[in-house]
C-alpha cells in the first residue's frame, strides 16, 4: 500500500535559514531538530531538542527493593528491556557479591543477543535503509522490494523467539532477574531455536551485499570511541570501559571521568568525558575498539561490506549493525550449541549495604546504572545513564559538520538527509528522557 | 486506485516507553497483511509519511504528565473515530504515576541537580504533530512565555481525560490482544477481552499455582489476566502488569502474602508498580503504606 505524501513533514527552510524538523520520525520517542545559519550563511547552531516528558526514574526507585530493578527498568525503554536488566543486575550482584558465571551468564548473553538481533533488524531494514532507499518507511519498502522486508522479518522475529523464550515475551522479559533466572530452559528447548539461527546467519550474510550497495554519503568525523571491553568477548557485558583516545577505567571509576552538563535551551543532560568533551557509544565504537574479538563470521561480514578499522563514517552504522546481526547470530548459535543446563537457575541474592555499578551494550551503546542500598537491599539512590543520553552532543556535531553540504541539497533533502545523520545513532529518546533537564526562566 | 481505501489509523505516544507501539511492529506474521487492508496515517515510530486527520481508529500509548499532553489528547480524542488506550500507561497511568504518591517538586530535586530550572517550561508548538498543529493548539506559543505549568503533579490515564472506545491492558500489551481489538473494529463486532483474574488462565493452561504449592508470592489472583499466565509459567509470581481484574478482592490477598511471609512494605510495593494508580491496587497500596 503506498503512502502518499512522502515527507508531509512541516519542514521548512525558512527566511531565516533554519532547517528545522518538528517531529522526528522512525526513532524511539519524541525529538526535533533544529540548524541555525548566521547571516553570513555559515552553520551556528545545531540543537536537537528533546521532549518526551520525564519520568523521574531515578527519584521512585528510592525505597524499591534491589530485587525489583530488572522490571522496573526495564520499563525506561520498551526497545532494550534487556540492556536494563542485565545493567541493573549487574551492579546489585556487584554489590552484594554475587558473580553470574558460566551458563547463566551463557544465558545472559543468549538473551542480550536475542535483543540486539531484533533491536538491529528492526532499526537496519525498517528504520534506516528506507532512509537510503528513499521510502518513507518499510511499508512502503514493502510494496517494491516484498522479499527483502519478508526476509526482515523474519529475522526480526527469531531475535524475539529468543527473547520469548529466555524471557518470557519479546518486551519487559519477565524472566531474567538479579542473580540469573527464574528458570532456566531445557537443552531441547534451546536446540530448538537453531533452525532459525542458522537461516538467519544466512539470511544476514545474504542481505550483506545489498546493504553494502547502499548509497552512503561521503562523511568522516574524528570521535572518540567508547565501548566496553572484555578480555576475550566481543562487549556486551562488560568488563572495563575503553576508549579510542586511552581511557581504560573499571566500571566504579565512571564519575571520575565522565560528567553531565546541562545545556542551555538543549533541555537535555548531556554526557561528556572530563576534560575533553563530547563522544561516541554503539555499534562504531564497540567494532572499532573491539574488531579482533569479533566471531570469525562476524569478521569475515565486515571483510565482505568493505569495513576496516577504524571506520569514521557514522552512516556506515548501519553496516556495522548488519556485522553485529552476524555476530549476534552466530554467538548465538555457538552459544546453544554448547549448553548445558545450569545446576540452579539464579545465585542466592543477600543484602548488604553498599554501592555498586553495571554497565553493559544496550544495541545503542553502553547503559551505565550506578546504585547505593542499604542493608536490608532497599534502593537509597540511583543513578542511570542510557547511550542516547552520552550520544546527544555528538548527534548536534555531527549535523553542524553536515550542515553545509545540507544547505546545498533541496529542500526535502536536506530535512531526509539531517534525519537520516540522527538514525545513524538509531537514537532512544524515551530512554535518554528520564534525565531530561528543563529550563525556566524566573 | 480501484481499491476501496482502507481504514485510516494512527498511533500516538504520551509518557511511556514505546513497548506497547512496538508491539505492533512485533506482529512481523501480520504485519504486511494488516497493512493492506488499513492505511497507518500517523506512527512517527514507524513512517515519516502522514495523513491529515479525521483518524478512524487512534492508539493511544502512554499517560498524561504534562498540561500540553492534556490538550494533545484532546484533539486525538476530537480527530478520531475510535480511541484505544494500549497499556499500563495509558489505562492506568503507569510506573511514572509512582508520583502520584510523592510531590512531584521532590522527585524533581531528587532527579535533577537544580530543580530550580526544572518544571515550568512546557512545550512548544514543535511538539504538536502537524497533522493537528493545523486545527490549531490551545497552547501553541504561549506556554513558554506565560509559564504554564509544564510538568503535573500526576500521571493519569487516557480515561481520565477523554471518552476512550476501548481499553487494552497490560505492561507491555499482549499483541494478540491488540491484533483482536483491531481485528473486531475494522469488522464492526465488540472485542473479545476476558476481564476475569489471571488464576483462571493458569488454570487453563495446566500451571500449578505457584502460590499454593510452592509458596511464592503471586498477584495473578487479583490481575487481569491476558499475559497467558507468563510469570507462573516460569515460576515466578504474578507482579500484576495486567492491572487489576474486575472485583478484586485485594484485602483476601494482602493478607494472605502476609501469611506466607511478606512485610507490610513488600504488599505496598507490589500494589504500587506499573499499574499504581488504578483504582483497586491504589487503595490496597494505600492501606499498606501506613
Amino acid at each position: 500500500m503506498p503512502l502518499p505524501q512522502p515527507f508531509a513533514k512541516p519542514v521548512k527552510l525558512m527566511p531565516d535559514k533554519t532547517i528545522s524538523v518538528n517531529y522526528l520520525a522512525r526513532v524511539e520517542g519524541e525529538g526535533s531538530l533544529t540548524i541555525r545559519f548566521s547571516d553570513d550563511g555559515r552553520p551556528c547552531e545545531a540543537q536537537l531538542a528533546i521532549f518526551e516528558p520525564p519520568r523521574f526514574f531515578e527519584a521512585f526507585l528510592r525505597g524499591r527493593s534491589q530485587l525489583e530493578l530488572p522490571d522496573i527498568t526495564a520499563r525506561i525503554c520498551g526497545i532494550c528491556p534487556v540492556a536494563y536488566q542485565m545493567s541493573s543486575s549487574q551492579a546489585i550482584e556487584a554489590i552484594v557479591g554475587s558473580e553470574v558465571t558460566g551458563m547463566l551468564r551463557e544465558l545472559r548473553r543468549l538473551l542480550y543477543y536475542g535483543e540486539w538481533i531484533e533491536s538491529h533488524v528492526l532499526h537496519i531494514f525498517m528504520l534506516h535503509a528506507p532512509d537510503f532507499l528513499g521510502y518513507p518507511d518499510a511499508l512502503a519498502l514493502a510494496k517494491d522490494h516484498p522479499a527483502l522486508v519478508k526476509r526482515a522479518l523474519r529475522l526480526k522475529k527469531i531475535g524475539n523467539a529468543i527473547m520469548i523464550l529466555l524471557g518470557g515475551r519479546e518486551i519487559h522479559p519477565i524472566n531474567p532477574r538479579v542473580g540469573g533466572f527464574w528458570q532456566v530452559p531445557t537443552k531441547g528447548e534451546l536446540q530448538k531455536l537453531l533452525p532459525d539461527l542458522h537461516w538467519g546467519l544466512a539470511a544476514m550474510q545474504e542481505s550483506l551485499s545489498l546493504l553494502a550497495e547502499l548509497p552512503y554519503p561521503n562523511f568522516e568525523r574524528d570521535y572518540e570511541f567508547v565501548s566496553l571491553r572484555h578480555p576475550t568477548e566481543y562487549p556486551l557485558l562488560g568488563e572495563r570501559i575503553v576508549s579510542s583516545q586511552g581511557l581504560d577505567l573499571a566500571l566504579t571509576e565512571w564519575d571520575e571521568f565522565f560528567v553531565e552538563e546541562q545545556v542551555e535551551r538543549s533541555n537535555a543532560l548531556h554526557s561528556l568525558i572530563k576534560g575533553r568533551g563530547s563522544y561516541l557509544v554503539g555499534p562504531l565504537s564497540r567494532f572499532n575498539l573491539n574488531f579482533n574479538r569479533l566471531a570469525p563470521a562476524a569478521q569475515e561480514a565486515a571483510r565482505l561490506v568493505g569495513l576496516s578499522v577504524p571506520c569514521r563514517n557514522p552512516f556506515k552504522s548501519l553496516l556495522v549493525r548488519a556485522v553485529e546481526t552476524v555476530q549476534a547470530l552466530a554467538e548465538a548459535i555457538a552459544i546453544v550449541e554448547r549448553y548445558e543446563p545450569p545446576a540452579e537457575p539464579q545465585l542466592t541474592v543477600s543484602a548488604r549495604a553498599g554501592t555498586g555499578a553495571g554497565c553493559t551494550e544496550a544495541p545503542r551503546g553502553i547503559l551505565y546504572h550506578h546504585y547505593a542500598v542499604d542493608d536490608a537491599g532497599i534502593i537509597q539512590e540511583a543513578k542511570i545513564v542510557p547511550p542516547t543520553a552520552q550520544n546527544l552532543r555528538t548527534m548536534e556535531a555531527d549535523l553542524l559538520e553536515l550542515a553545509p553540504q545540507l544547505a546545498e541539497l533541496p529542500h526535502h533533502e536536506a530535512v531526509r538527509r539531517a534525519e537520516q545523520a540522527i538514525r545513524n545513532f538509531d537514537p532512544c529518546i524515551s530512554c535518554a528522557t528520564h534525565l531530561l533537564q528543563l529550563r525556566f526562566e524566573r | 486506485m480501484g481499491k476501496k481505501l482502507g481504514p485510516k489509523i494512527a498511533v500516538w505516544k504520551f509518557a511511556s516507553c514505546d513497548g506497547c507501539q512496538l508491539s505492533l511492529l512485533d506482529c512481523e506474521d501480520e504485519l504486511l497483511s494488516l497493512a493492506a487492508v488499513i492505511r497507518i496515517a500517523y506512527f512517527p515510530e514507524a513512517t515519516s509519511a502522514e495523513l491529515a486527520p479525521p483518524y478512524d481508529i487512534s492508539l493511544v500509548e502512554g499517560s498524561i504528565t504534562t498540561a500540553h499532553d492534556s490538550a494533545r489528547i484532546q484533539q486525538v480524542r476530537e480527530s478520531s473515530q475510535l480511541l484505544v488506550a494500549m497499556g499500563a500507561c495509558a489505562t492506568a497511568g503507569g510506573i511514572q504515576a509512582l508520583r502520584n504518591f510523592s510531590h512531584v517538586e521532590e522527585f524533581a530535586a531528587k532527579v535533577y541537580a537544580h530543580p530550580e530550572y526544572l518544571e515550568h517550561r512546557s512545550i512548544d508548538l514543535a511538539h504538536s504533530p502537524p497533522a493537528l498543529r493545523a486545527a490549531g493548539d490551545p497552547l501553541c506559543g504561549q506556554d513558554r512565555l506565560s509559564g504554564a505549568p509544564g510538568i503535573l503533579n500526576r500521571a493519569t490515564a487516557i480515561a481520565e481525560h477523554v471518552p476512550v472506545d476501548y481499553e487494552l491492558r497490560g505492561c507491555p500489551i499482549n499483541k494478540r490482544q491488540l491484533l483482536e481489538v483491531l481485528n473486531a473494529l475494522l469488522n464492526g463486532r465488540r472485542p473479545e477481552i476476558p476481564t476475569h483474574s489471571l488464576c483462571l488462565e493458569c488454570k487453563l493452561q495446566g500451571v500449578s499455582c505457584v502460590m499454593v504449592s510452592h509458596g511464592i508470592p503471586c498477584l495473578g489472583p487479583v490481575t487481569q489476566a491476558g499475559c497467558g499466565a507468563l510469570c507462573p509459567a516460569y515460576q515466578r509470581g504474578c507482579y500484576g502488569c495486567f492491572g487489576p481484574s474486575e472485583s478484586p478482592n485485594t484485602a483476601a490477598l494482602s493478607e494472605a502474602l502476609l501469611q506466607i511471609g511478606w512485610q507490610r512494605a513488600d504488599v505496598m510495593r507490589a500494589f504500587r508498580s506499573f499499574n499504581a494508580a488504578a483504582a483497586a491496587f491504589r487503595q490496597a497500596g494505600e492501606a499498606y503504606a501506613r
